[in-house]
């Protein structure tokens, strides 16, 4: 194993088709027009010195460290800002160069501390590479006159030097040993787009400086982390390289936060993780990533952690710690009890979208094999099921249809109930910068989310409909396609069913459903609807990105048929710059969903019902599987109010903090006889269980996770796992305590599996992922490498299929009791129920959950900003403390559930989408008055935390 | 509580009713029919079909006719 380097190349790759062929060096260089002499050097194999270029940002041309010389041409240009040019010879190194080069270093470190041997960049500093490089030997000038090094100048006090700035909890920046090449500055505004670092003053006076020469932390930082990797010098560093020294060794592995599924290199100094740094060659990411992926991963040396099995006979004794063996027989000794006594399906199990492919797959196959029932479901059930239903439904498969990189080729960008920039940063990052470049925006959510202005990017338009109205929104917007005759009739005839399309066609027409006629019902102005319909439709390639806001409504699956009804009917499918793109929650949501973890799915959307299918993996297996689908979670939870369902294995999840109506939740829980939680800490739902067994994360295990653009990539093991024994293993051991003789080694053995019983998985292995990176599913024989982009000759169903999309309003109306809408959502720093940001210093971004009120609404009701607010609805109330803003529209109030004292999912109700039950989490009808204090529920709920987790003190002798 | 149980079945079945009565194209009621066979457990099937031959108190016609087309479940086990 050795510390990964990637080549830097100096200045970004140049997309042209066209071919240059120069000399350099007296060798023969052919490149893409419009690319550096700096980076065609590097392709060629030489390396100019550089300070001021590095290839993840535009060239700028201030060190002139680059310098060469053109044969024929005057002078000497900097390479990094010289493109090449047909014929040209170019040499990298004569006298010339190299006197002033020295120059140029000489300069810089007079200005520079010397203090190498104790700098946290020591081995890793490019200015002292380029000293090195340069053949630097002396420093003529002292540092007796104007410097940035001391703070005193002979006892003087020196107005030059700043002190270091400590405030940002990941990374420190001492201005000392700046050197202000701007790539910081570039990163910030190229990469991460949110334009937080200036350089202030000029000349020799000029430094960098977060915002109106803030503190990082107090400014407009999302300590994303891009400066930091950007920066040559040791001026801005990770606060954990200051503190343990340079890594010897890397893995790359994947984030196990969200969707988008940046890959890392985890550097390490033996088992110990130095840092994480965003893998150039990741294509999800590019060399990019968030606070979350990058700084986010203290969580797994938390001292809250649990690291022994544990058991209780009943939910009101403390825990005992057990040893493994005694832990998963007692498990499993329950589990056959309540199948002896209450039937074969009166247990079941819920798969974890955070868990790796080849583990989900295992609690699958687990309850499909092992418990002989289909009672397993999955957490992306809570939201991204409507997504898979409704695709499926328009086009035959259940996927996004591009690939991340596709967002480079749209002209419009529709964003409808999804956030990116908090949910899906890297991707928002990505996303902003073609919007810089000049794509449209246009956005639909009831918030005026940071998209819809934020530096350099403004939506073009913002359509702030009420919540839960999507479905009219989305149909408004198809009759304006349809009645102004913009639908591409070509495409339509060519792609997509006739029948189907003239019913859809007539439905939309109708003047119900024009947006004069549903103004008052979305609350946006009709003409709006009518400019961004004409837009989506006329502006070019035009890509349809959706969230959560589409999908937990009771008209979920609607909403996602609704665009892809949308789609259809532009075109707008089937090549780059398009599709219909949701954005997913949790890293692994797509895997989990791939994986067969629905109740009625088998792995790769194969239903429960088909012969066939069933066959193939009974044959595998040498078990009969059930041919009826199973209970879905919300149906678990009724049957276990019933006293049918008694018994629950959940892997990764915290049900009873992610899922709504906490009251319903709880109660269902507290009937099972058996639940036992496998996850790092003693969740929520936890305090319902009377088996625990320790997981680990995924630094500590192999495996694979799937990101929102069907890309499945390897999770790499890079340190042993704390509680001994990776999840995958965990659920073998349980279901051999069931009988079951599972002998899987490797996780890579689960994947051959996988692969062998599901065609869209035909072609993948552990192999081809080391060998290519990734792959985009399917990959098969007609597909040996993947599909980055879907449909592009045809749907997979064959004729696309329009839906007609009637809009029923929400049973969730506002009235006199409750005449709010509360929608939730997330934010950047905190991810999903925050059982691992919580754990971490990013809480320091985010230390409660807050309600968000329009100042008119708060006035109404005696709000003032920071005030205890109560929040009631029919399923329940909570506290949190008031935010007044305009953020949100008069009539909506939103809040986050990252924090388990808010209870947030105490208010929200039982109802959800038809099609799937996926709750609807996005509206609930709400009061707000002004309290003092946490509710009753809340102070109950906190004594219950406090003695659920307890835990006896037991004689050290367990194992 | 068993009350309560069909009660939100028959608002689940209402719902997905008020999706497949407004289609135009096919046998919408056997699309409701078929959804129902597809993604509900059979514990729920029966009940609900129980519930239409008690009369179907709460729920549509539409949703009535749909469910009327569902072959007997067994639900031993
Ligand atoms: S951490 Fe990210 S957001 Fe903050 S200053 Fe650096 S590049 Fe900008
Ligand atoms: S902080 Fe680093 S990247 Fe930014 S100008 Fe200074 S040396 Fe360059
Ligand atoms: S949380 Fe998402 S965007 Fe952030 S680093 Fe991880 S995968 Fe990338
Ligand atoms: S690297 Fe070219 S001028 Fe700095």
């Amino acid at each position: 194993m050795t510390l990964i380097k990637e080549i830097d190349f100096g200045t970004p790759e140049s997309k042209s088709e066209k071919m240059i062929t120069l000399t350099i060096d007296g060798k023969t260089v052919t490149v893409p027009e419009g690319t550096s002499i700096m980076r065609a050097a590097m392709e060629a194999g030489t390396e100019i010195p550089k300070l001021c270029a590095t290839d993840s940002v535009k060239a700028f041309g201030s060190c002139r460290l680059c310098v060469i010389e053109v044969e024929g041409r005057n002078g000497t240009p900097a390479s990094c800002t010289t493109p090449v040019a047909p014929g040209i010879s170019v040499k990298t190194q004569t006298p010339r160069l190299a006197a002033i080069r020295r120059g140029v270093m000489e300069l810089y470190i007079s200005d520079h501390p010397l203090d190498c041997l104790t700098c946290a960049a020591n081995g890793d500093c490019e200015l002292q590479d380029m000293a090195g490089a340069v053949g630097l030997r002396d420093v003529r000038y002292g540092y007796d006159g104007a410097n940035h090094v001391f703070a005193r100048n002979s006892g003087e006090i020196n107005f030059d030097w700043k002190p270091k700035d400590e405030s940002n909890p990941y990374f420190a920046y001492d201005p000392s040993k700046c050197i202000v090449c701007n790539r910081c500055v570039r990163a910030c505004e190229e990469v991460q787009g949110t334009f937080a670092l200036t350089i202030s003053g000029r000349g020799f006076d000029s430094r960098v400086s977060p915002g109106m020469d803030e503190a990082f932390f107090e400014s407009e930082c999302v300590s994303c982390g891009a400066c930091v990797q950007a920066c040559p010098t040791a001026t801005l560093t990770e606060k954990s390289v200051i503190e343990i020294g340079q890594p010897e060794h890397s893995e790359i592995t994947t984030c196990a936060y969200c969707g988008v599924g940046c890959t890392f290199k985890a550097e390490m100094r033996g088992e110990e993780v130095v840092r994480m740094v965003p893998w150039k060659d990741g294509k999800a990411n590019h060399g990019h990533s968030c606070i979350k992926g990058r700084f986010a991963y203290g969580y797994a040396h938390h001292g809250d952690r649990i690291l022994n099995p544990m058991v209780r006979e009943s939910i009101h004794e403390p825990w005992r710690e057990v040893s493994w063996d005694e832990a998963l027989t007692f498990a499993a000794d329950r589990l056959k009890a309540i199948q002896a006594k209450y039937g074969k399906n009166s247990v079941g199990a819920i798969t974890s979208s955070r868990c790796s492919n080849e583990e989900t797959y295992l609690v699958q196959k687990l309850v499909r094999a092992g418990f002989g029932n289909n009672n397993v479901d999955t957490c992306a059930r809570v939201c991204h099921s409507p997504t898979g239903y409704g695709l499926n439904q328009a086009f035959g498969t259940s996927a996004g249809t591009q690939d991340f990189d596709s967002v480079d080729d749209s002209d419009v960008i529709l964003v409808i109930g999804a956030n990116p920039t908090d949910a899906h940063p890297v991707f928002g990052s990505r996303m902003k910068k073609r919007l810089r470049e000049g794509a449209k925006l246009i956005v639909v959510d009831p918030r005026r989310i940071d998209l819809v202005r934020s530096p350099h990017v403004e939506a073009d338009y913002h359509l702030p409909l009420k919540p839960g109205t999507n479905v009219a929104m989305v149909t408004a917007l198809a009759h304006v396609i349809v009645k102004e005759g913009l639908v591409n009739e070509a495409f339509v005839r060519e792609r997509c069913d006739q029948d189907e399309f003239r019913d859809w066609a007539d439905f939309v027409a109708q003047d119900r459903n024009s947006p004069e006629a549903l103004e008052s019902v979305l609350g946006v102005p009709a003409a709006d609807i009518r400019a961004a319909a004409r837009l989506y439709a006329t502006g070019g390639n035009a890509a349809i990105y959706y969230g959560l806001g589409v999908t937990e409504h009771a008209q979920g699956s609607t909403a996602v048929m609704g665009i892809a009804n949308l789609a259809m009917a532009t075109g707008n499918l089937g090549r780059r710059g398009v599709g219909v793109n949701p954005l997913r929650g949790q890293n692994n949501v797509q895997g989990s969903c791939d994986m067969g973890s629905f109740p009625h799915e088998l792995p790769g959307y194969q239903h429960i019902s088909g012969e066939k299918a069933r066959e193939v993996f009974e044959k595998d297996w040498g078990v009969k599987i059930d041919s009826e689908p199973g209970l879905r979670i919300p149906n678990m939870f009724d049957s276990a109010i019933e006293g049918l369902f008694k018994g629950l294995y959940v892997q990764g999840e915290d049900i009873l903090q992610s899922d709504p109506d906490t009251r319903h939740v709880s109660a269902a829980l507290a009937n099972m006889e058996l639940v036992i939680v496998q996850d790092l800490f003693l969740v929520e739902t936890a305090h319902y269980a009377h088996v625990f067994l320790p997981g680990c994360s995924f630094l500590e295990k192999d495996g694979t996770f799937t990101n929102a653009e069907r890309r499945i990539q390897r999770i790499r093991k890079v340190m042993s796992p704390k509680n001994g024994y990776g999840d995958w293993e965990i659920t073998q051991l349980l279901a051999n305590k069931l009988g079951m003789n599972w002998s899987y080694v490797n996780p890579s053995e689960i994947m051959d599996e996988i692969a062998r019983l599901t065609p869209s998985f035909a072609g993948v292995s552990y192999e081809k992922l080391d060998r290519d990176g990734s792959v985009q599913w399917p990959c098969n024989d007609d597909a040996p490498d993947g599909m980055p982009i879907m449909h592009i000759n045809g749907f997979a169903r064959g004729k696309g299929k329009f839906v007609i999309t009637e809009y029923v309003a929400t049973d969730e109306k506002v009235g006199p009791r409750f005449p709010l809408l509360l929608t939730t959502g997330r934010i950047l720093s905190q991810y999903n129920v925050g059982a691992q940001t919580r754990r971490t210093e990013n809480s320091r971004w985010h230390e409660e959950d807050v309600l968000e009120i329009h100042p008119h609404d708060a006035e109404e009701r005696g709000v003032r900003d920071g005030d205890w607010v109560k929040v009631q609805s029919r399923a329940g109330e909570t506290t949190l403390k008031a935010v007044v803003t305009e953020r949100v529209a008069t009539g909506v109030v939103y809040t986050t559930f990252h924090h388990p004292m808010t209870q947030a999912n105490v208010v929200t109700t039982d109802n959800s989408d038809w099609a799937t039950n996926c709750p609807e989490y996005k509206v609930t009808a709400v009061q707000i008055s002004v309290s003092n204090g946490p509710t009753e529920w809340q102070e109950k709920y906190r004594e219950l935390s406090e003695s659920a987790r307890r835990i006896a003190t037991v004689i050290d002798a367990a194992e | 509580m068993s009350h309560n149980s069909v009660d939100k079945l028959v608002k689940m079945a209402n719902q997905i009713a008020s999706f497949f009565c407004a289609q135009k194209s096919g046998d919408p009621v056997a699309g409701m029919a078929e959804h129902l066979t597809k993604f509900w457990e059979p514990r729920m099937r029966a009940e609900i079909i129980d519930h239409v031959a008690h009369g179907g108190a709460g729920l549509e016609p539409f949703a009535i006719e749909a469910i009327k087309r569902l072959p007997a479940v067994s639900t031993a086990a």
